[in-house]
């Protein structure tokens, strides 16, 4: 078999959900009244991106066989810190910008270091950690309100050369500055090599500890940078619990659609990404389609269990049974 | 659902009755004890006898809900879809209310009969499709949840509990007796039957352990697990229906604040997250000081933020100290 065949079925779950992307954003903007303009294309982006973030982060976890249900409560910690702290003079921004990332970054290491050293299981853990995450959301905005550097914020959200918009940019940039050396890097091949069979990566002397470590570290990172933007866009901090709850929910369905492997090992950040922007794209032809907003939850919900119901599919091919237990 | 962890190597030379208790429930007791003596220092009413029915009342709730969560966890899985399974039973009882004669004596079967039905969707996904529990539960939340923000159109339904839930939640048959704590006894004590006594309570711890060893043993691993979400998602529905006896009706989000306690009860009463390990003894244990430490918290008119905060670091440190997997060797 020539060797681009094994890249395609490398990147087949990617592509699929491009595909998947393509099409709904197709019959979103032929319906949309105002067609397909820069401005369409601006709002739809700062809506996706947001999600995008979080599904990176999301995807991170999930490729070492964990999952991580405080990205949610991470994003609208930053949220809330980002509505302090991001105000001033340039120099004020930039130490803001960063501490808030930093904030991120820790609250992912302390989520590592639980799972990792801890050896405490992924899904309480950071239920729990989500938990501590809110409350310190909550005392930082027990109302919502803040500020942020507007003309930073503005320049983030809005275009480059009156066409493309700026938030795709950055997420581009985020993809290049840190999932890709992190996916070529000796520690991301541990990260994948965890999820695909820690036994056998134990064996082998991968750096498997450092390697999931970091994933949860980044995840985290990438969580605060979604919650960098979400200030950036509303230019305001709130701690919604539903909202950060949401979040977590919509990032593990975009990491499915983006055909991310649950069970670790397997799939990619930039799969996760069209598959946060398609499922932003499917809640959003509702509103094209004029349907009643009430109906948006339970359409998303749908939308969500067709997805996840979709892996079920390769039970049609098990040949012996006790290949249902893993 | 990998590997179990053995317990209690050490404690080899203690006395027998010693050994058997589990060193889980003994701390959960001891720290339940603790917040007690704690209270107590803070405000002498602590102690009484009204105050501590109190708390066993409201605990009752959580623990309904939580002894399904404790079926599901046993079995190695988790149900998230506890928050709009909870407001689910009380919305649909609620409405079931409002419907005649008929409906009133309905309402509470109706609303249980929902939350199994969300658990059958749950349960289908894990066990047939295979579909880990923590993504389809929640999903099928999400269902749930838009279900009824269609049903009630994004407010608090304007129905009110029947008198049948309000007696259930607030009456009491046996003066100075809550019967909300009655139900949990007998719920508990159906539990611990079925869960000690029965093949199916043997098949749940056996299928946490290992389910392919289950399977190859003669077990219909698929059927018991269904039925494990079935009951979790009824139980879950039953304590929605308690809960709105005891506000008199239903209200968007009134689970929420049931996901977190539930899990942590059972976890904090030893019972392994990964399955096949754990006693009804301990799931009252955490229930009970769950309540307590969440009363205490709020005589002390701790802020949401500071009960949330506190929440996430006393689970992690019982967790740290009783809930760790073997290490990798």
């Amino acid at each position: 078999m020539s060797e681009w065949r094994y890249r395609l079925a490398e990147q087949k779950g990617t592509l699929l959900a491009l595909g998947i992307f393509v099409v709904m954003f197709v019959i979103y903007t032929a319906n949309h009244p105002a067609g397909f303009t820069a401005n369409v294309v601006q709002t739809a982006s700062n809506k996706g991106v947001l999600l995008a973030f979080v599904a990176m982060a999301q995807t991170l976890v999930v490729i070492t066989a964990g999952i991580d249900l405080s990205v949610g409560m991470i994003f609208i910690l930053t949220n809330c810190l980002a509505s302090w702290i991001v105000v001033g003079g340039p120099v004020e921004t930039t130490l803001g910008v960063i501490a808030v990332l930093l904030v991120g970054v820790l609250c992912g290491a302390l989520n590592g270091a639980i799972v990792i050293y801890g050896r405490l299981q992924p899904i309480v853990a950071t239920i729990a950690t989500g938990a501590v995450y809110f409350g310190i959301a909550l005392l930082l905005r027990p109302f919502p309100g803040g500020s942020v550097n507007e003309d930073v914020a503005d320049a983030l959200t809005g275009r480059l050369f009156g066409v493309i918009p700026a938030s795709l940019v950055v997420l581009l940039a985020t993809v290049l500055v840190i999932w890709v050396p992190f996916s070529r890097s000796v520690y991301g091949r541990a990260a994948y090599a965890a999820g695909s069979s820690e036994v056998a990566a134990y064996m082998s002397g991968v750096p498997l500890k450092r390697g999931k470590f970091l994933a949860y570290m980044l995840a985290g990172l990438l969580a605060a940078i979604g919650g960098l933007f979400l200030t950036f866009f509303t230019y305001t901090g709130e701690a919604a619990y539903a909202s950060g709850n949401a979040y977590t929910l919509f990032s593990i369905a975009a990491v499915v659609l983006g055909g991310v492997s649950l069970f670790g090992g397997r799939g990619s950040a930039i799969g996760a990404i069209f598959g946060a922007f398609a499922f932003r794209t499917i809640g959003d032809l509702l509103f094209v389609f004029d349907l009643d907003p009430l109906w948006q939850p339970l359409f998303q919900g749908v939308v969500l269990l067709i997805a996840v119901s979709l892996g079920a599919f390769a039970l049609f091919r098990v040949k012996n049974r006790l290949e249902w237990f893993g | 659902m990998s590997d179990t962890a053995t317990t209690g190597g050490a404690s080899s030379r203690m006395p027998k009755f010693l050994r058997r208790i589990d060193p889980a429930v003994a701390t959960a007791f001891a720290c339940i004890v603790a917040l007690l003596v704690f209270g107590s220092l803070y405000s002498t009413s602590f102690l009484s006898p009204e105050y501590l029915l109190q708390q066993l009342k409201v605990a009752s709730f959580l623990g309904v809900i939580a002894t399904g969560m404790m079926m599901v966890v046993l079995l190695g899985q988790i149900d998230l879809s506890i928050p709009w399974t909870v407001a689910t039973g009380a919305m649909m009882a609620s409405a079931a209310a409002a419907f005649g004669p008929v409906g009133v004596v309905l309402a509470i079967p109706f609303g249980i009969l929902c939350g199994i039905l969300i658990g059958l969707v749950n349960g289908v996904g894990v066990a047939y499709l295979r579909i880990p529990s923590m993504i389809i539960t929640l999903a099928t939340n999400a269902v749930a949840q838009g279900l009824m923000v269609v049903y009630t159109g994004g407010f608090s339904p304007q129905d009110s509990a029947s008198e049948a839930m309000r007696y259930l939640a607030t009456g009491s048959l046996i003066p100075g007796l809550p019967n909300a704590v009655i139900v949990w006894a007998v719920i508990g004590a159906a539990t611990v039957f079925v869960l000690t006594r029965t093949t199916f309570g043997r098949s749940v711890y056996a299928i946490g352990n290992r389910e392919r060893a289950a399977y190859l043993s003669g077990v219909d691993t698929r059927r018991i697990v269904m039925t494990a979400f079935a009951v979790s998602g009824g139980l879950s529905a039953f304590g929605g229906v308690l809960l709105a006896g005891y506000a008199s009706k239903a209200a968007q989000s009134m689970g929420d604040p049931y996901l977190l306690p539930s899990i942590a009860a059972v976890v904090l009463g030893g019972t392994s997250i990964l399955g096949g390990r754990g006693s009804y003894l301990g799931t009252v244990a955490g229930v009970i000081l769950i309540t307590l430490l969440q009363s205490i918290l709020s005589v002390m008119q701790m802020p949401e933020a500071g009960r949330q905060i506190i929440y996430g670091v006393v689970i992690v440190a019982m967790l740290l100290l009783y809930g760790r997997s073997p290490a990798s060797r």
